[in-house]
Formats: structure tokens, sequence, C-alpha cells
């Protein structure tokens, strides 16, 4: 019922085929990439389907917003070409299926979305989310992550429901069109992903770090500046929604901490690698990961900064190894208004 | 009997006989008698035969279930989360079962005889409970912020009452504002809750609270830590709720605002934690803080601590009862000799029961020379005077 | 009876003798499913020369004497079937000695796991025993001369594969040694001499009493990591296996269904951990174990798991707590399982056999299995949980165990470590030449028939 919503034409003709050019996980000349995009728009087998990190880039990096890294995921399901193998797939669509359990509760605005990482319900708290109301829970997780598993199948048939389920449960109830996601994940879901699949998302997304750049310029008076360095790990799902990293600057001016430039930020960011070691590409991950940490710690960053649980997974104890502090943004924030 | 629900589910697998890194064995009676039935694991399955009348009542089963120390490290080591936390409280309310049919060892009897008649297991006047007090300044409860309750071995135990005059010695000269019930205090009845005479554990409890109400106590600091468990935790089900702490809990927040002297030479202290301020109460840390603000002093931990913490075998009713009794591999000796190889000068105490218990193995040990027991009071006293 | 209580009590004196109720209710039973047999006496000797006076006397008295170490066998194994005295061998539990140049250590029969684990951490940091996933009471030699398997025995084999060396005594009374301590002053191995170990490994206490064992010891590496690489077809699982096994990195592998939680059940999952002195040899090890099975992983039917640190944590803890905590699936503390030695070739269908006894019966079944050396063998075990206080329950788990010897011994299999019906069971598939030659040397050995008699017995 839901198609992705992508252009072959413009595909065909693209002149810089930018998404495998400038892919950071595979070595394409502009003629490679040239004759793999074109075996991908033909549903033919390419090398692309099976090198591919799953990073989200090229949703960024295509000039046209064509959905290159979407098409990906649609031709490994339909040629079985998977990422990950089948078992373990298996495993994680068991663990996150919606238990059917959700209910029309009360919320108050504002109201933050945590998907389905209640256990980080204790971050919410202090002035920095004053009056906030929760919501949790396999019933609204979003379900991107299934693109790093070639399952755009699940996402089809799942999100729809989230989507309904947060409306009927949550917003109507209550009065509230609004909701503040927590991830990068959600918003991107709701933003992008959604739209790119023409699913519809009758409410207004906010990302977490519009919310937190507004509620700290409100309480600039309490903000003690940090004055360290920090390194950001920019998660995959932010490459769907990249018009909101300059919150992320934004924040950090707020709260005083030193974005150092290196080599492996922004537009060059490096995945965490958490989900190419579910590939089984564990060399590739260790690469990834070294080069990223070695980054880090060449700039002298003494927090290293997450908004993914995913990330925070595959990389807080690396990072904790080099003598760095893994920590989530709003919790970056807390320490700046001495929480 | 209260927990029977749970007898059946032990499944004997001995975790609670050891710390949380195995080392040694950590239950009292097991380390002493060794046969299965003295485990908590054996005390589990004989109460459910003795209940459904597979064995009779007996004085060895009454020995086995009266040398459970109440230590709480078979609480704290079981694996099976569901029912760990009634274990001790299953062998409490056996002991009830006992105490009903009248089927006690000897000693235990003859203990709830003279707490019920004199009001103290010693049998001793009431009106020498404040006799440890002569010649301090130490003034009887008359509104004063605090009320130092001192407890049994600490009114009438030789070494208790060394430790009741260091601690009044050192409130004293600190100005902290307290005052005692002297003549008119009686036994807390932790033991005898322990002991499972849980009618005269009540009685206790219900007149201490009258006279404590009458007397517009508010804050209570204890001297032994059996009577500071059985106010803070047991008086509320009879309506007593005192601000209740344990001594160094109020050293500590003192010597924070000390300038203690310095000079001193280096003393190397190990700290055993008693049962009921760690495992029952789950505080390890305000002892220490204390000692570690003592210039000079050195702090050692034994093999076995905190949570891990070999019991000296003084609870449960075991330090009058002693059912426990002496040898080699009595508990008491055990953990001196721990001490004595961690390289402790001194085993510092908080209880008054545990100071009696391991200067008696000191003794029998024959470590005299090498180590001695100072009760943080004590050690307080010594390093600032 | 009067005058060999008070014999005993001569012997280890009052404390450590029992003929009392209590006693004799508690040893008469372990936590498996088993019928309880009552000794006529405990006793707790502490020394060599106690049990060789206690053997004397029992061999004298025609009474019949049973060695207990932790009494976690599941199988019944240190009731008295025939009464007579069980000996609780815990009190003589001290670890004499750790050669740390040839990796081995010395222990009293009553050492338990988790103390010479406590031990070596402690004074030789470097050096670690393979343990069981049994509680940490368990003794070693209760473990080794019962064919146990632990954490090295990826890289060490059986328990009884690591034993260097042993005291006995026979049930003659005599105090012999066992191994390269019969004629030299070092306990290094079994080797050159005639291997008697043999006579007392899986004789199941009836052919005399270890009083003291020497056992090797592996190196306990700085780092540690654990892959669990996941299957759906259990037919896979031996290939799995061997070419893990066959890497000869690991030091422990593990195949196990898991019931709990639900995400997990229905898949096969292979546990494979190992050691390494730096990272860089940590990640080699890694990539040799996920290269041996690189055509699994290209062909998406096998991968190994993520795991977060905490998980992690939790499957490199040794002993694994899991196991005795099954004890409580159904509320009542019983547990038992049948620990089936076989090829690993037999895996897929040692699984079928437990899952289909488990649907017949209607009860939880944990089934897995511990592979032995590079994949020589396995211990596949099939664990039944049980309410002790529901006799049906109970009846129902000694069926399925019953049920499960049956069908192992059916494909090939044989019940390790097995209750008294079950070895009459495995006696009959036997050879008559092998059991005529058990039967003779225990009659060699034993003349008076006192070690733990109904053991080791044909059907009459």
């Amino acid at each position: 019922m839901y198609e992705l919503q992508y252009h072959p034409e413009i595909c065909a003709r693209c002149e810089t085929f930018d998404c495998l050019t400038r892919c950071q996980y595979m070595d394409l000349d502009l003629e490679s990439a040239r004759e793999e995009r074109r075996r991908l728009l033909d549903g033919e087998d390419s090398r692309v389907l099976r090198e591919c990190a799953t990073c989200y880039a090229c949703e960024e990096y295509c000039p046209y917003g064509n959905h290159p890294f979407y098409l990906i995921v649609e031709r490994q399901e339909q040629r079985q070409a998977w990422p990950v193998p089948v078992p373990l797939t298996k495993q994680q669509l068991r663990i996150m299926e919606p238990r059917g359990e959700i209910a029309p509760a009360k919320v108050t605005a504002p109201v933050v979305n945590l998907c389905a990482f209640s256990m980080l319900a204790g971050c919410i708290r202090g002035k920095l989310f004053e009056g906030a109301s929760i919501i949790s829970g396999r019933d609204i997780f979003c379900n991107v992550m299934w693109l790093h598993f070639a399952k755009s199948s699940v996402i089809r048939e799942r999100l729809p429901r989230v989507i309904d389920n947060i409306v009927r449960c949550y917003l109507e109830p209550n009065g509230i069109d609004e909701l503040i996601c927590f991830h990068d994940e959600c918003y991107g879901t709701y933003t992008q992903l959604a739209p790119a699949f023409g699913i519809e998302v009758p409410f207004k997304p906010v990302h977490l770090f519009e919310y937190l750049a507004r509620r700290l310029v409100e309480l600039k008076t309490e903000i003690r500046p940090i004055r360290e360095k920090i390194a950001y790990q920019r998660p995959c799902s932010n490459r769907l929604i990249p018009e909101t990293q300059h919150w992320v600057d934004e924040i950090f001016a707020l709260i005083g901490v030193d974005r150092p430039q290196r080599q492996y930020d922004r537009e060059n960011a490096l995945c965490c690698a958490t989900t190419i070691r579910i590939a089984q590409r564990e060399n590739l991950a260790d690469d990834v990961q070294k080069r990223n940490l070695d980054d880090m710690e060449a700039v002298g960053a003494k927090y290293c900064v997450f908004n993914c649980p995913a990330c925070l997974l595959g990389l807080s104890e690396p990072v904790a190894e080099r003598g760095m502090i893994p920590i989530l943004m709003s919790e970056l924030c807390q320490i700046a208004l001495g929480g | 009997m209260r927990h029977a629900e749970i007898l059946h589910r032990c499944f004997r697998c001995g975790y609670c006989k050891l710390p949380s890194r195995f080392q040694d064995l950590n239950c009292p009676p097991y380390l002493k008698f060794r046969f299965e039935s003295y485990a908590p694991g054996g005390r589990m399955w004989l109460l459910r035969a003795w209940l459904e009348g597979e064995i009779e009542t007996s004085p060895r089963l009454s020995e086995i279930l009266f040398s459970c120390a109440a230590c709480g490290s078979c609480v704290e080591h079981c694996v099976f989360p569901a029912f760990k936390a009634d274990l001790l409280d299953t062998f409490i309310a056996g002991r009830e079962e006992l105490v009903e049919r009248g089927a006690v060892p000897g000693a235990v009897g003859r203990y709830l005889r003279a707490v019920h008649s004199f009001g103290n297991p010693y049998g001793l006047p009431e009106q020498d409970r404040a006799k440890w007090a002569e010649g301090l300044d130490v003034e009887r409860y008359s509104d004063q912020e605090y009320l130092l309750y001192v407890g049994c071995p600490g009114s009438y135990d030789e070494r208790g009452q060394r430790m009741a005059r260091a601690l009044a010695g050192l409130l004293l000269r600190w100005g902290v504002d307290f005052g005692i019930l002297g003549e008119e205090e009686r036994c807390d009845g932790n033991e005898v809750r322990a002991l499972g005479e849980a009618g005269l554990f009540e009685q206790l409890a219900r007149e201490n609270i009258e006279r404590l109400e009458a007397a517009g106590v508010r804050k209570i600091v204890t001297l032994s830590p059996h009577g500071f468990h059985a106010i803070k935790n047991e008086y509320p089900r009879f309506g007593g709720s005192f601000e209740t702490y344990h001594y160094p809990q109020l050293l500590a927040s003192l010597v924070a605002k000390r300038e203690l002297p310095r000079g001193n030479r280096p003393l190397r202290v190990a700290f055993h934690d008693p049962c009921y301020l760690g495992r029952h109460n789950r505080d390890y840390r305000t002892p220490r803080a204390v000692l570690a603000a003592l210039p000079g002093l050195e702090l050692l931990e034994m093999d076995r601590t905190m949570a891990d913490a070999l019991c000296c075998g003084g609870g449960g009713g075991n330090f009058f009862t002693d059912v426990l009794g002496g040898g080699a591999e009595s508990p008491a000796r055990v953990r001196v000799r721990e001490a004595a190889a961690c390289g402790a000068e001194v085993l510092a105490v908080a209880c008054p029961k545990c100071a009696r218990m391991f200067d008696d193995a000191i003794e029998a040990e024959a470590l005299g020379e090498e180590l001695r027991v100072m009760d943080i009071a004590e050690i307080v006293q010594e390093r600032c005077a | 009876m009067e005058d060999t209580y008070q014999a005993l009590v001569k012997i280890v004196g009052a404390s450590y003798v029992s003929r009392d109720p209590e006693e004799r209710f508690l040893y008469a039973r372990d936590p498996g499913t088993m019928e309880p047999r009552e000794p006529d006496f405990v006793v707790m000797p502490g020394s060599t020369e106690e049990v060789r006076q206690i053997v004397l006397l029992a061999n004298e008295r025609r009474i019949p004497v049973v060695p207990m170490g932790g009494g976690l066998v599941l199988s019944g194994l240190t009731r008295p079937l025939k009464g007579g005295m069980v000996l609780d061998m815990k009190r003589m539990n001290r670890i004499l000695e750790v050669n740390e140049t040839a990796r081995s250590a010395i222990v009293e029969a009553g050492a338990s796991q988790g103390m010479l684990q406590a031990y070596l951490r402690k004074h030789h940091p470097g050096l670690k025993h393979s343990i069981p996933d049994a509680p940490p009471i368990a003794t070693i030699a209760g473990n080794v001369l019962i064919y146990g398997s632990g954490h090295l025995s990826a890289a060490g084999g059986f328990h009884s594969d690591m034993l260097n060396g042993m005291e006995v005594v026979l049930p003659t009374g005599e105090v012999a040694k066992i191994g390269s301590c019969a004629a030299s002053p070092y306990w290094f191995s079994r080797a050159p001499l005639p291997d008697l170990a043999g006579l007392f490994i899986g004789w199941h206490g009836t052919t005399g009493i270890a009083t003291k064992l020497a056992i090797k010891l592996y190196p306990d590496r700085p780092l540690n990591d654990v892959g669990i690489f996941v299957v759906e077809d259990p037919e896979l699982v031996p290939g799995v296996i061997h070419r893990l096994s066959g890497v000869a990195v690991a030091e422990d592998i593990v195949a196990f269904m898991a019931n709990a939680p639900e995400w997990l059940r229905g898949f096969l999952l292979v546990n494979v951990s190992y050691g390494a002195e730096t990272r860089e040899e940590l990640r080699l090890k890694r990539d040799l174990l996920r290269e041996s099975v690189r055509t699994y992983i290209d062909e998406k039917v096998g991968g190994f798991m993520p795991l977060p640190p905490a998980m992690k944590q939790r499957f490199l803890e040794a002993p694994q707590t899991t196991l005795a905590l099954f004890a409580d699936a159904r509320e009542g503390g019983g547990f038992e399982y049948v620990g089936a030695i076989m090829p690993i070739e037999l895996f897929a269908e040692a699984y079928r056999k437990g899952l289909e006894i488990a649907e017949r019966h209607g009860i939880p079944c944990s089934a897995g299995a511990r592979i032995i050396g590079l994949g020589h063998c396995m211990m596949f075990f099939y664990g039944y949980a049980f309410n002790r206080a529901d006799p049906s329950d109970v009846a129902l788990a000694q069926q399925a165990l019953e049920d499960t010897n049956a069908a192992v011994l059916g494909i090939g299999g044989i019940p390790w470590k097995a209750e008294a019906p079950a070895q009459k069971q495995i006696i009959a598939k036997m050879d008559p030449n092998t059991f005529s030659l058990m039967k003779r040397l225990r009659e060699a050995l034993d003349p008076r028939g006192i070690m733990n008699p109904g053991n080791w017995e044909a059907e009459r």
C-alpha cells in the first residue's frame, strides 16, 4: 500500500552520483557509481547491496532528495541480499514487536517521546524538562532501525499503526498536536521517512535539540558554562534530517562547550559501527571506530556527546576506555544547569 | 508458620554458605558445626519436614534452629530473588513455633526468663543500669536533643561498659546535647525478637515506646546496632517512631565539622561491619567515614568486608545463649585471624557484642601482641587525646 | 549400632558424627527427584587418617560407606542406597599447594570450587581452574570424579582429563597414591605410570574415597570476551561447533536453547568464550572464530549476536548462577538434569528428543551442550525444573528424566553421573565383558562390598 516515492528519472539524469561517490565505506569512482546506481534502479544485482554499511548518509548527500538509501534497502529486501544474518534479524524483530497493550493516557505538553527507550526516562527531569510528560514503549517504537536490516516492509507495516497509537492514545485525547522527539530516529521517521513512503503524520514533531535550545535560552541566567572540549557523535538518522544540525551548534554555544573541528564530524561523520558489527563486519567496525575515536582524542575532547541509544551501546565503552566521558546531549545540558 | 510457603523452594544450592567471592564459609553455624543441617538450606528443609511431621521436635532440632546468628549473610547471598529477603524471618518464625511449644535450648529459656523477670538478660538489678556512667557528667534524659540508648551489654557487660564510657565521654567532650534513661532504660528486645519470643518482644517494645514518648524523646542514638535495628525498623509497627541513629552515624557528622589533631603515629585499622548496621541496614559508609577522617589512621579492609563480613557469632541471641560455642572454627576466632592476616593492629568495631566476642577470640588465638579490639568511639578518643 | 557410633566418635570426635534424625533426614536426600534413602550415620572426617580409620571400621563391620562432596550431583549418587554411613568430605577443604610454573594445584577432596577460584584470584591471579556451572560449594573432587566439565572444557576436556594425581583411601583401608606422586615428590601427571586414576573416575564412589587431588590450572588472561553465534536450524549446530572448536582458541563452548526471554525461543545459541593478553590478541581470536564460521555468515543463516557490555559480563560469569535459578522455574526448588555424553553430530537429534519429551510431559525443558575439547564430544544436558512440594510435579519430572535417559541411550549417548535406575539401563546396553571387568575390579578393590553399594549393579 505504501510505496517508496522516488523518481528514477532524476537518478538517470544525475551527473555526480554523490550518493555513491561520496560513500565513506565503498570506494567507487564516477563510472562505477553510475553503473551501480543503474543496476539498483533496474533491480539487478549490485555490489552495493552487499557492501552498503547502512549509514544513511547518502540520503543527505543526494542533492535531489531522491532517497538513494531507501532504494538500496528496497532492493536488498527484494533480492534477499540481507545485510544481517536472518536469525539475528528475526530476534530483533521479536524484541521490538509491538505489544498491543497501549491505551489512552493523560499527558500534558510538552510531551517527550522516548520511543521504545523507557530506560531513559530518568533523563526527563529538572528545570530543563519542567512539566514534561513522557510517552514510551514498544507500541510507539518508530521502527526506523529496520533500514539496517533491509526490512522496509516491516516499517511500512508497523509505522502507520504506531502513528495511529500516538495520535489516538496520547495526542487527540489531550488536545495536543506537538511531540518532542528525544531521538533523531523518531524525528527523522516522522518528518522524512514517513513522507518518503507516503505515510501521513498528523502531528508536529519537534526535534529534541530545538526544544533544548529554546529551553536553554529561557534558562540562560542559570547556565554555568561547561568550558570543555567535546566531540559530537552524529547519529546515522540525523542524515535524514540535516536541517536540524544547526541546533547542535546553538546548544553547544549556549552551554559553553567547544566543538573543535575534526575530520570525522558533520557531513563527514562516521557511523558508530554498532550495526556494522551486527552485520558481522567486525574488521570494518573496528577500523571505523578507531578512526572516529582517534579523531576525537586528537582534538582533546573531554566528552563524547551522543543522541542515540545504539551509538551509546556501541561506543560508550570504547569512548570511556580512551578517557573521554560518554554522555547524552540532554545530560550535558543538565550539567550546565547544575543538575 | 510465617513463610511456610517458601520452605520447599530452597534448592540447597549452598550459595547461602558463602560470601560473594566464595573465599570461605560465611554462615556462622555452618562454619562451626559443618553438618548440612546447620546451613540455611538445611534449616529450610528441616523446618518443612518438621511442619509436615516427617521429623519430630527434638533438642537437636532446637539447637539447629537456635544456632542461627541472624547475621543475614544468607539473605545477602541467596541467588533466588523471589524469596531470599524472607530467609532470616523464616528462621525466626521457626523459632517462634518452637518457643510456643516450649522446645527451646536451656540457655535460650534462661535468657528469655531473665529478660522477662529482670528487664535484662543478666538477671542484674535495673538500678545498676547506669553504673557505667559513674564519674562522668552524664545527665539523665530531660528534653536534650538526643537520648543515648545504651542497651544491656553496654550497661552490664564490662567490655560494653567501656564502650559506653568512651562514647559518652566523647559526646560530652564535643558538646553534644544528650541524656540517658539510666535506671529507667530497659532491654530493647532485638534479641528477644530474633529468638522467636514475639509476645515478649511486643511487650518490651510497647513499654519502651511508652517510656520514650512519655519522656518526650525524639532523637535516639544507640550504642548497640541491635538496639538501633529494633528501634528504627521494628518499633514503628507498634506505633513508636523516633529519629534513630547508630552512634557512628552521629560521629560521622561531628567529625566532618571538626579540626582533628595531627601528628599521631600511624595506625593500621580494619573495620568489622556489625551485621545490624551493615547487612541489615545497609550502612557500610559512615563508620569508615569516621575512621578515614582521623589523621594518621590507615584504613585496611579484611578479605571479607561490608556485605560479605563474617559475623562475630554474637547475634541471634548467641552472645548470651552461646549455642555456637567456642573452638578454632568459631566465627569470632576465624574473623580475628582474618583481621591479623590483613595487617591490622586494631580491629575496629561498632557493637558491644562484637567487641566482647573479638576480645575473647584474640585471647583464644594468642594474638594479643598483634591485634587489639577498639570500638569507634575509643579510637576517636585515643586519636583525639 | 551404639558401639559403631562410639567407634566413630573415637575417630572423628563427637562433634563430627551424627545419628540424629535431622542429619539422617537431610543426607538421605539431594535436591533432585530421587527417593530418600537414610544413612545410619553421617560422619565428617577431617583428615586422610580419619578416613582410613573409618573405612577400616566399616570394612570390619561391613557397613556401607558413601563419600559425599557438595551433595549437588542431583542424581542421588550420595544417598546411601543400603544404609550405612555418609562421609561428608567438606571439612577436608584445604588448598594444599599451587605450583605456578607447572600450572597445577593440589587440594583436599572437600575443597570447593568457589574457594579455589577465590584463592587463585587472590594469591595466583594469573591462574584459574576449570569451574563447572554448579553452585560454588560443589567440591572439586566430586566434579572431577564424575567427569564434570566447565568453563575451560573446550581447552582442556573433561575435568577428569585435568586430573594430575590423587591420594585415595581404598575400600580395604590402604592409602594409595595415584599418578606421578606415587613415585615422585611432584604431582605433575598421571603419566608415565599405569593409569590407576581410571579406577576411581566415573565409579560413583564404589571403588574408594579420594582424599587429595592434583588438578591442572590454566592461564587466567586479563582480557576476556564472549560471542554468541545464533542459528535457527539445529542441523547446523554440529558444523558450527566443529568449526569454532577447530580454531582451538576457545576456553568454553556451550550450545543452548533458551525459553526466556521470549525473543530467544526457537533459536540455538552457541556461546564461545576466550581470553587474551592483549587487545590485538583478543581481536585476532575473535576474527579467527568468526572466519571459521564464515560460510554460515555469508549464507546469512547464522551470525554473532550483538551483546551489550552488561550482557557480556553475565555470560562471562563463572560459575553461572542461571543454572541454580532454573530450580525456581516451577516455584518449587527442584531441578535435575540428564547430562548425556555423546558425539556432537547427534546435536539436532538430541535437541529434538528434548523438545519432544518436554512437550509430551507438558513441562519446560532447558537443553544445551557443553563442548568437550575440540568438539571431541559434548555433554548434552536436559534440565527439568519441578515443584518438590507437589508430588505429581515431581513424578512428572522423574518420568521426563527416565524417558530422557532412555532416549539418550537410544541414540548412542550415555547419561553422565546417572542415577541408580539409569545405571541399570546403561549396564543393560553395555558390552558384557566390559561390565564383567567392572565387577571383577570392584570385587578386587572392595571384597566386602562396602563402597556405595547399589550403584553400578545390574538388575537382579
